[in-house]
């Protein structure tokens, strides 16, 4: 039994980034009928400003200590952020640990700007071009963000550990009656299920109470007769392809104390993303979040020791054995509507 | 009007002589090459071949600048490094042989497939004599069977695995750095006394060459001191989030958890192993440890401050106290500002040891060279005096155990050296069943 619930808190965390990005995806989707293949890239675009902010906020200058030695023998250079300088040691340590949920307020004008830059640039011009096309171009444009990201960071993983106050991990076995330390759930992981479930109830909220959202789930439904009625749905379409981005992004950001951010990280997700879209039913949002943390927790219970033991190799190939079995037995997905690229 | 003399069978027997004619100096020349790419300039080209890209792209950079070092004080630029401090002094500082030294450089991307053909384009493209690096066992493991077929002497960079000098091993193939079963032998005794003899492990290994040979080693020598094993998964290369090998591990009755995991793995790895709160559990009344078997300074950067107090063993580390270990992080410090890797070390140390060899043997050709170097006996090059065994062509020397420090002075100063082992302890006959199942062959001098 604990080792269930363990397995299903393990898929939490995981689901919970495959739901946002997934989301997005279906955002871009579902709004501007867009296949959008750089996504991954823009969730690992948001890992990268909360590295970036972490470097920002360590920017150090350099003094030298005459009292210490340096490796070679000759007087130690001591490097002093510059935030500990201006704000006291105090605030700017601060600042410092903290430097990833801060990198939330930081990448949310990052991944917009980001977001409408790739959609006036470039995305705009494929509106009305085959599906195929909207891949090629988004995948080479992922893998062109892949190479300056490479090209400046290095490949290797950045480490960027969350704060102090949410290091370790909380004993969930203790809370449900078992024995302590049976089962145990990293803080971080715990706040990062939360925020995503914040993020998500946000983009509803959204989308179910405001004017504008009403406005963006009409032209989803029927973009041409909303155009009619004589609003300008294409620069609402164009906001919710910022919003998409910047949800990819906070994921990304608050990702990166769970796994060290590097160049192809975004693909890694990327891929799943699409298949958590496909399986949810494209277009359709609740089904992107539901199907998200179901193959989170599927993909979790299948890397069980116990079970990779009868059926080894199952954990890499779970998520699509799920895919080919939903979209055989319901093609349009869990969620799926009728009509989505069926025409 | 002129009448053509030309005829079809005319032109067919002067385009036979023609041809000939023109193929005929080459067959000559290469006759006369005894060995592939045999230096006639003045200058002698070497092939560097790193990843600079991919997953292992920072040791990799750390090999090159290494290389680059070598290269300058093998040309007598600089200040020498450890050609001053080396037991062997056939080395003047003038190239080799007198030839300066030139390189070329490929990218592994740590892909087998992608090393052979950058291995392939130096030789045949670039005329290189030697190729040398990697970071990686089943790079190092390809590499060294194309410079077998090829006629080159490969001197191979930082791999690990029993592989490379055991069923893999070649002629024409050399190791300077440690491996697997060493490892598991300077490792077992200090894990002994520091968590006692009856502890229950658990191995989560990276899924290749060289994480099976690190899983067997550490296996057999803990098994040896009274362990027990009590499971031991493969985990994917590149898995990321390792979470879900990590739990089930306090549920399995282990109380030490061993991570065959390089690179990114094993920072990914350890810091998933410390966040599910591993280190402060407790199992079997004892407190549950974590030990990683091959540790590097590069590595311990990526993993923060999760890699203190645990255990693994190196190669070698620039705080060691040794006139050839302070020359060499002293010449290379004052070039780049930080201290040299153990990737980088051992890359230096090979490009030294086939010079020095060729030195002596007076030739570039691989099979003289391959004679120079077995069973060669060297001291000065920061492990203490080493030996290349002939029969397997793997460098003994003495093993470093060390341990993620606590309180560290400065960013590189990561690792504290808990013992260094002596080289008799690791030492094993060429036929161990570690090693089994492979033999060098005869050189190959190629052309």
């Amino acid at each position: 039994m604990d080792v269930i619930i363990l397995q299903i808190l393990n898929g939490l965390d995981k689901g919970s980034a495959y739901a946002l990005i997934a989301l997005g995806l279906t955002l871009i989707f579902g709004t501007l009928g867009v296949v959008n293949f750089a996504h991954g890239a823009l969730f690992m675009l948001g890992a990268f400003c909360a590295v970036t902010l972490n470097r920002l906020l360590t920017l150090s200058f350099t003094t030298v200590d005459e009292t210490r030695t340096d490796f070679l023998g000759n007087p130690a250079k001591v490097e002093t952020p510059y935030v500990e300088a201006w704000f006291g040691p105090e605030v700017g340590g601060w600042m410092i640990e903290w430097s990833v949920p801060l990198a939330i307020l930081f990448a949310i004008p990052i991944m917009a700007i980001i977001g409408l830059v790739m959609e006036r640039g470039l995305i705009k011009h494929f509106y009305k071009r085959p599906h195929a096309d909207q891949i090629l171009v988004t995948f080479g444009l992922a893998i062109v963000l892949q190479e300056i990201i490479k090209f400046y960071y290095g490949a290797n993983p950045i480490p960027t550990p969350a704060p102090d106050a949410f290091k370790g991990s909380f004993d969930f076995g203790v809370l449900l009656g078992f024995d302590p330390l049976t089962i145990m759930y990293p803080y971080w992981r715990l706040v990062y299920f939360l925020f995503a479930m914040v993020v998500i109830g946000a983009v509803f909220a959204f989308l179910q109470f405001t004017t504008f959202g009403m406005v963006v789930r009409a032209g989803m439904a029927d973009r041409e007769t909303v155009g009619l009625l004589g609003i300008n749905i294409d620069r609402r379409f164009t906001i919710m392809f910022a919003i998409a981005a910047i949800v990819a992004g906070l994921a990304g950001v608050m990702y990166t104390p769970i796994l060290s951010p590097n160049y192809h990280m975004g693909m890694d997700f990327l891929v799943l993303s699409f298949v958590v879209v496909v399986v949810g039913g494209m277009g359709s949002l609740p089904g992107a979040v539901l199907s998200g943390f179901l193959l989170g927790i599927l993909q979790s219970f299948a890397s069980m020791p116990q079970v990779i033991a009868v059926l080894p190799g199952i954990n890499q190939i779970i998520i699509y054995l799920v895919a080919i079995v939903i979209l055989l037995t319901r093609p349009r997905g869990l969620m799926g509507r009728k009509g989505v690229m069926e025409e | 009007m002129t009448k053509s003399n030309i005829t079809r069978r005319g032109v067919l027997k002067t385009g036979a002589v023609a041809g000939a004619g023109v193929a005929l100096p080459t067959i000559f020349t290469s006759r006369a090459h005894a060995y592939t790419n045999e230096p006639t300039g003045s200058t002698v080209t070497l092939g560097f071949n790193v990843p600079q890209s991919g997953p292992y792209a920072d040791e990799g950079a750390d090999e090159l600048r290494a290389y680059q070092l070598a290269v300058e004080h093998l040309n007598g630029e600089g200040d020498g490094g450890m050609l001053n401090t080396f037991s062997s002094k056939a080395l003047q500082g003038n190239g080799i042989l007198g030839k300066k030294v030139e390189y070329v450089t490929g990218d592994t991307q740590t892909k087998s497939d992608a090393a052979r053909a950058s291995a392939r384009s130096m030789i045949e493209k670039d005329g290189a004599v030697m190729i040398t690096g990697g970071s990686s066992s089943g790079v190092a493991v390809a590499v060294q069977a194309l410079c077998q077929e090829a006629g080159v002497i490969f001197m191979a960079g930082l791999t690990h695995s029993n592989d490379t000098t055991g069923k893999d091993r070649r002629a024409n193939g050399f190791r300077h750095f440690f491996n697997s079963y060493m490892s598991g032998a300077a490792l077992a005794p200090v894990l002994a006394s520091a968590y006692g003899t009856d502890r229950k492990a658990y191995h989560l290994t990276a899924d290749y060459n060289w994480g099976y040979t690190t899983e067997q080693a550490i296996k057999e020598s803990t098994e040896a001191i009274g362990w027990e094993t009590v499971n031991a998964v493969k985990t994917p290369l590149g898995a990321g989030d390792f979470s879900s090998y990590i739990t089930p591990v306090l549920q399995s009755g282990a109380d030490v958890l061993v991570l065959n995991h390089y690179g990114g793995d094993m920072v990914n790895s350890l810091t998933n192993a410390v966040q599910f709160g591993l280190r402060e559990a407790q199992a079997n009344g004892k407190d549950f440890q974590i030990v990683v078997p091959l540790f590097s300074r590069l590595m311990a950067r990526g993993a923060g401050e999760n890699i203190k107090g645990i255990f693994g063993s190196t190669n070698w580390h620039w705080s060691l106290p040794d006139e050839g270990s302070q020359a060499f992080t002293r010449s290379f410090g004052t070039k780049y500002g930080f201290p040299p890797s153990q990737a980088a070390h051992t890359c230096y140390v090979q490009a030294l040891l086939y010079a020095d060899a060729v030195e002596r043997a007076g030739t570039f050709e691989p099979c003289a060279v391959v004679e120079a170097l077995e069973d060669f006996e060297f001291d000065g090059l920061g492990n203490g005096p080493t030996l290349y065994r002939a029969e397997d062509h793997q460098c003994f020397k003495d093993v470093l155990v060390v341990k993620g420090k606590e309180n560290p002075e400065s960013e590189f100063d990561l690792l504290e050296i808990v013992e260094i082992t002596p080289v008799e302890q690791v030492t094993y006959p060429p036929d161990h069943p570690q090693f089994a199942g492979g033999s060098l062959g005869s050189c190959n001098n190629g052309a």
